[in-house]
């Protein structure tokens, strides 16, 4: 079988590949490029541990083959933190313990990367049914839901200082 | 590598996406819209198709359109993006209710409309939402393009009226004023339903109910309308009682499969109850937008 040019931009850097159709975008993320921060685990779209995020959406990279995502921006786990310096959902999870395992965190922490851009302020409940799509079968989800809200409250202070600055 | 080999072309032509699948008829062609069904099938290899037609980049099969008596969405239309459109939510919001039920936001954001009433899944909310509203779907093949009503188009499990040279490009449904409801039962946030129910009706000045249309998902290999239901409540100002029995009727005549998520019998005590407070649900919206 023929394989495929395609280009991914991941995590910024843009690169060209070529790719079996049938290679599935987790895969070449993990094998092709290195980055195995997004883990796999069910492989049919329902733990969300692969979860990355096209052109600022969370999907599956486990249902999605690579050739589908030709031409998109990618995001994954390893586009968080910037050096040394923590993102600030990071940050929350590791002080809130919003892990223990760690194994769905890469999926888990996209989607909330996701659900903040879309509502830097959102109700606890909110963020307990967003998270929904992503299972973690440790924490319980309630220090996850308090590591969201807190990301959200400094990532909120920070976009106010940001302004300031600029301003 | 999980899913087994298979030849790829993401065309931009819908001609040519046609001309495509006549060409690789041999190969077992499938079309490719989102993938959050056909994707997990050929994970498990339940699925080989030896040829995909990737339809993301075709032109003219991503809009939404609203007119002042039909919304016509493009079959490629995502489903988050018809969630989150305002004209969807003029024109229909049953479906809209309906999306937020279907799966999860990270697979309504790659999944598609049009996927999922193609795919026609037994216990799929849209399929029951397009049943209800008397949707038309537009098929193309080589022999040009024909328009389905739902009412023709859901087959049994998995199986549609479409044949395997053409591919669905619209689903066009009929703007109706009134009230409407989604409900279901599903074992968790974001399953599938076990049962679903999708009522659209309207009521006149003094509570007459003027024209019904309920479905239901996960009580038979196709979504089902629930006429005898419709036909009691049309003409009369519903009260709890004879809600109750305009719902009776159609119950009486389920007969669904029991499986782990239900036996028979419990289904069709779901579907009485949900078909209930759908009707009710409606009504009350109905009313308060008169
Ligand atoms: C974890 C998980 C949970 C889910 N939960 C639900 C749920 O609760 N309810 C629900 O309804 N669905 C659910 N789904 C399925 C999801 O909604 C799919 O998006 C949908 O069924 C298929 O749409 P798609 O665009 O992804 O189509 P694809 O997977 O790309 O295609 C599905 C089938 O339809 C055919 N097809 C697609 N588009 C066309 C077209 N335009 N013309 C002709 N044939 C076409 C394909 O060839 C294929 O056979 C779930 C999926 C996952 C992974
Ligand atoms: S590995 Fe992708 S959803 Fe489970
Ligand atoms: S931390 Fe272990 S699965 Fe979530």
């Amino acid at each position: 079988m023929s394989t495929r040019e395609i280009t991914l931009t991941v995590n910024g850097r843009r690169t060209t590949l070529s790719v079996e159709p049938r290679k599935l975008l987790v895969d070449v993320l993990r094998e092709d490029l290195g980055l195995v921060g997004t883990h796999i685990g069910c492989e049919h779209g329902v733990c969300g541990t692969c979860t990355v995020l096209r052109d600022g959406r969370s999907i599956r990279s486990c249902t999605t083959f690579a050739v589908q995502a030709d031409g998109a921006d990618i995001r994954t786990v390893e586009g968080l933190a910037q050096g040394p310096e923590l993102h600030p959902l990071q940050e929350a999870f590791w002080e809130k313990q919003g892990l223990q395992c760690g194994y769905c965190t890469p999926g888990m922490l996209m989607r909330c990367v996701e659900i903040l851009e879309r509502d830097p302020d959102p109700t606890p409940q909110s963020v307990r049914e967003q998270i929904a799509s992503n299972l973690c079968r440790c924490t319980g989800y309630a220090t996850i839901t308090e590591a969201v809200c807190a990301a959200a409250e400094v990532m909120r202070s920070g976009a106010r200082a940001g302004t300031e600055v600029a301003s | 590598m999980k899913p087994a080999a298979f030849d790829y072309a993401a065309p931009t032509r819908l001609a040519d996406a046609i001309d495509l699948l006549v060409a690789h008829a041999d190969a077992e062609p499938r079309v490719l819209a989102g993938g959050q069904s056909l994707v997990p099938l050929m994970n498990f290899r339940l699925a080989q198709p030896g040829f995909l037609v990737d339809l993301q980049h075709v032109d003219g099969l991503s809009d939404i359109r609203l007119t002042d008596d039909e919304l016509v969405i493009g079959a490629m239309v995502r489903q988050s993006t018809a969630e989150e459109s305002a004209d969807a939510a003029a024109g229909a919001p049953l479906l809209v209710e309906a999306l937020g039920h279907v799966a999860h936001p990270p697979i309504r954001n790659s999944g598609t409309i049009g996927g999922s009433i193609a795919h026609a899944d037994p216990s799929a909310e849209l399929p029951a939402v397009a049943l209800a509203l008397d949707a038309t779907m537009t098929a193309a093949g080589p022999g040009g393009e024909r328009r389905i009503p739902a009412a023709e188009f859901f087959r049994g499990p998995f199986e549609t009226a479409l044949g395997p040279d053409e591919i669905l490009t619209e689903v066009r449904l009929p703007r109706r004023p009134g009230g409407h409801a989604f409900v279901e039962h599903a074992r968790t946030h974001g399953g599938f339903a076990v049962v679903a129910v999708a009522v659209d009706l309207a009521v006149d000045d003094a509570g007459t109910v003027t024209r019904a249309a309920i479905a239901l998902s996960g009580v038979g290999p196709t979504p089902i309308r629930a006429t005898a239901t419709e036909q009691a409540l049309v003409g009369t100002v519903p009260d709890a009682e004879s809600i109750r029995s305009a719902v009776a009727a159609t119950v009486a005549v389920l007969s669904p499969a029991g499986d782990v998520h239900g036996s028979s019998e419990t289904k069709v005590d779901m579907a009485r109850s949900y078909l209930r407070r759908g009707i009710e649900l409606a009504l009350d919206r109905a009313a308060s937008r008169r």
